[in-house]
């Protein structure tokens, strides 16, 4: 640490050991993402048994761009009635036309909407930033060809099921009720959607209630790619509508991706039935750094496991233990790489942190950050300068941290990461495995062996060794432990949409 | 010789290794088929619950880490053991009802299906874990790893098949359990841990507790160090609700599968020990 202060003076763009500083060399010109070509409508309907209707109360809620506070349209509130009138369309195309379908033609409609989704990307990707506050560079290259290509893996399965579970002969489960979070809207939406069609089941989908509009946009996607009507359902509204459905009798399957406090209310609600259920939910993910690791890589990794999608991300790696003998020099690096992070305008290309996705999101992630500092963290924020509207905040370290604080056990679901430091692996491996959850965690070493020791110890669904936040169709992804039940993606996620006999 | 007067057995629990009577000091009465009385069984309490639990906890990181090979020697060596306590089972079932016949028929499945179980060890895991093919530079496979900590409550009707076929699969996988043996015919459960604890099972693996149903499911479906529960026989609405409802609090998995014949084909099968399993996905970069 004290060498680069030295350095300081003598200051080299170029050199190792100068301080990371783009802003003060250049400014960066706007670099927005037109917006032109998308036409957001002024209102949404539900998307029912095929057709765009009026909710049965007629109550509209809006939703607004969390980066400027303005309104983006106004989405329909579904009630008991639409719900049941959903999953009615939902059983009618099940037993009907879409179960007399051949399983190869069901698989060349998903295809058409992989490829239709693909078309289309490019709008799908400036309307989930401008109604979910995430940097367009993610929802370009991230959400909208991965949700493209869930669909076009799980096309495939259609007719091949009968290969995928030795000795037992697949059955769709009938309806399936699906709800969905804000983080990663439409990704999210082809995670649920795209298997259980693949299996043979109809769906009735909620989108979360801050972030409907790609939801809707798909809608219209399904009704172009000519889909039976009734297959695909889509219904909007907040929590209410969402118990609807978990509550609703003729509805076969839940699978739901949310918090755990949610997940489990669902779980209790479900209790005495035979509905089937899939549960995606909250996680703390340890990122554990070994001194053998090439620390430049593994700073970027860190960035990219917490700061990504401002940190909305359910296996966010938002614990980082660094063994003891290189935390200052990590901690150094980390402050700097924070300081040259771009937080704006979701639309920028140039932007790495956008939107906070809600107001509500926003006082939790604001909440956690007072309670961190009376908890006795020490508190790290870039300085860099964020727009007036909209709700921001800046990317965020806490040091000075034990194991029992809350910012150290609780999902904060923001661009907020913890420091603690370890002196050997087994101290690693139990702090990381010390809390409820077990979604996901990441190791830095550049020893194999101890990549095998450690990933096999950490008790959670996904491990990144030397990477973070990788998805993929043919990789499953789910928790241990309070992360959930169940696996979504690969051959491990059909089993969640079918009966298996 | 026939004057001699028997010395009966004291019917315990086994946890942790140990077989210990319950720490409540409460008991209840088990009788023959005949409604002759046989024996005080343990009428055993949270308390025993949860040291069971702890017993349970503490035995998973060395049971789930053993290897595959080794946990199947294990399971092969519980069926040599109940090879040679024969009679004494041949006898207990004889007690409630059971035809030699049937005792030995019942025994005979019950060994062969440890039989079966132990050769799944090293198997299910190449049939059910995988190598995914990323569209990206890095090397990606999936594996199964036990749940953790299982509360399984036994079939009620079928105390040593049922029993065994039960606790084979989930052990099998790497998992560790707390056992309700069945509440009117406890007393093979008990002998069956004698057979475990003369088998090379590492003490803490499988915990048998004996008791009143009704007083118990609540503990063993609310402890919040328990990862999963598992039930095979039909249970009144009031009973699944609680159930369900409980394990809600840790989001336990819970298993139910119904199942009243255990003669039946279905009734072994990898995917019992699946459904004790999470996946657990690995990413790593691929480079120079």
């Amino acid at each position: 640490m004290s060498e680069t202060k030295t350095k300081e003076t003598t200051y080299k763009p170029t050199s190792p050991n100068s301080k990371l500083d783009f802003a003060s060399l250049w400014e960066y010109s706007a670099a927005p993402e037109s917006s032109a070509n998308l036409e957001i409508k002024v209102k949404y309907e539900l998307f029912i048994g095929g057709k765009f209707v009026k909710p049965s109360k007629d109550r509209y809620f809006k939703s607004v761009n969390p980066s400027s506070n303005e309104e983006v349209s106004q989405f329909a509130e579904a009630t008991q009635k639409d719900i049941d009138k959903a999953v009615k369309a939902a059983r009618k195309a099940f037993k009907g036309e879409w179960s007399d379908l051949n399983p190869s033609s069901r698989g060349k409609y998903i295809y058409r909407i992989a490829r239709m989704l693909q078309e289309r990307a490019r709008e799908f990707a400036i309307a989930e930033s401008i109604d979910g506050g995430k940097p367009i560079r993610e929802s370009r290259d991230v959400d909208i060809p991965l949700a493209a290509a869930y669909f076009f893996y799980y096309a495939g399965w259609a007719d091949k099921l009968e290969y995928a579970f030795p000795g037992k002969k697949p059955e769709p489960l009938g309806v399936c009720g699906q709800i969905i979070p804000w983080n990663f809207p439409l990704l999210m939406l082809a995670w649920k959607i795209a298997p259980a069609l693949a299996c043979g089941n109809t769906v009735v989908l909620k989108p979360a209630e801050t972030t409907s509009l790609t939801a809707m946009m798909f809608a219209e996607l399904v009704k172009d790619a000519g889909l039976p009507d009734g297959v695909v359902n889509i219904v909007t509204g907040a929590g209410q509508t969402g118990a609807e459905i978990v509550n609703h009798k003729d509805i076969d399957k839940i699978a739901f991706t949310g918090s755990t406090n949610v997940g489990k209310i669902i779980q209790k609600s479900l209790a005495g039935t035979d509905k089937k259920y899939t549960l995606e939910l909250g996680g703390k993910g340890a990122l554990i750094l070994f001194e053998d690791a090439p620390i430049d890589q593994a700073v970027e990794g860190i960035i990219n496991a917490i700061y990504f999608n401002q940190g909305h991300v359910c296996c966010a790696g938002s614990r980082l233990l660094v063994q003891e003998n290189i935390a200052d020099k990590v901690i150094m690096k980390l402050k700097d790489r924070l300081e040259t992070l771009i937080v704006g305008d979701p639309l920028d290309k140039n932007t790495d942190i956008g939107a906070i996705n809600s107001k509500e999101q926003f006082d939790r992630v604001n909440s956690y950050l007072e309670l961190g500092v009376e908890e006795g963290a020490e508190i790290y924020q870039s300085k860099c300068s964020v727009p007036e509207n909209g709700y921001f905040i800046r990317p965020t370290l806490f040091t000075n941290v034990s194991q029992s604080n809350r910012v150290v056990q609780e999902e904060i679901f923001g661009p907020v990461l913890t420091v603690q430091s370890f002196r050997t692996a087994d101290e690693a491996i139990e702090k990381a495995n010390n809390t409820p959850f077990g979604l996901a965690g990441g190791v830095w070493t550049d020893k194999g062996s101890k990549i095998f020791k450690v990933g096999s110890a950490l008790r959670s669904g996904v491990v990144w060794a030397n990477t973070y936040n990788k998805f993929d169709p043919t990789s499953p992804f789910g928790g241990y432990k309070e992360s959930g039940v169940g696996r979504e993606g690969g051959l491990h996620g059909l089993s969640a949409y079918l009966n298996l006999k | 010789m026939s004057d001699r007067i028997e010395v009966q057995k004291t019917y315990k629990t086994y946890v942790g290794g140990s077989f210990p009577r319950s720490e409540s000091g409460h008991y209840y009465k088990v009788f023959d088929s005949e409604g002759d009385f046989l024996a005080n069984a343990c009428r055993c309490t949270r308390k025993d619950f949860r040291d069971a639990v702890l017993a349970a906890r503490a035995a998973f990181k060395g049971w789930s880490s053993r290897t595959s090979y080794n946990k199947g020697q294990i399971l092969y060596r519980i069926g040599e053991m109940m090879e040679n306590r024969r009679d004494q089972f041949v006898k207990e079932l004889g007690q409630i009802g059971f035809t030699k016949e049937e005792a030995n028929a019942d025994i005979n499945a019950s060994i062969d299906r440890l039989i079966y179980y132990a050769g799944w060890t090293d198997k299910y895991q190449q049939v059910f874990g995988s190598v995914n093919p990323v569209a990206s530079a890095h090397f990606n496979f999936s594996i199964l790893e036990p749940t953790g900590v299982v509360s399984v409550l036994a079939p009620e009707n079928s105390p040593l098949l049922g029993l065994v076929s039960v606790i084979a699969p989930v052990i099998a996988g790497g998992n560790t359990c707390i056992v309700h043996a069945s509440e009117q015919y406890p007393l093979p459960s008990i002998s069956f841990a004698e057979v475990l604890n003369s088998s090379d099972v590492p003490g803490g693996v499988v915990n048998i507790l004996t008791g009143i149903r009704s007083e118990l499911v609540e503990h063993f479906s609310s402890h919040m160090d328990v990862n999963s529960i598992l039930y095979t026989d039909k249970m009144d609405r009031e009973t699944k609700v609680k159930i369900d409802e409980l394990s809600s609090n840790n989001i336990k998995r819970v298993v139910k599968k119904i199942i009243t014949d255990w003669y039946e084909a279905d009734s072994a099968s990898p995917y019992f020990i699946v459904d004790f399993q999470e996946t657990k996905t690995t990413w790593h970069p691929v480079g120079f």
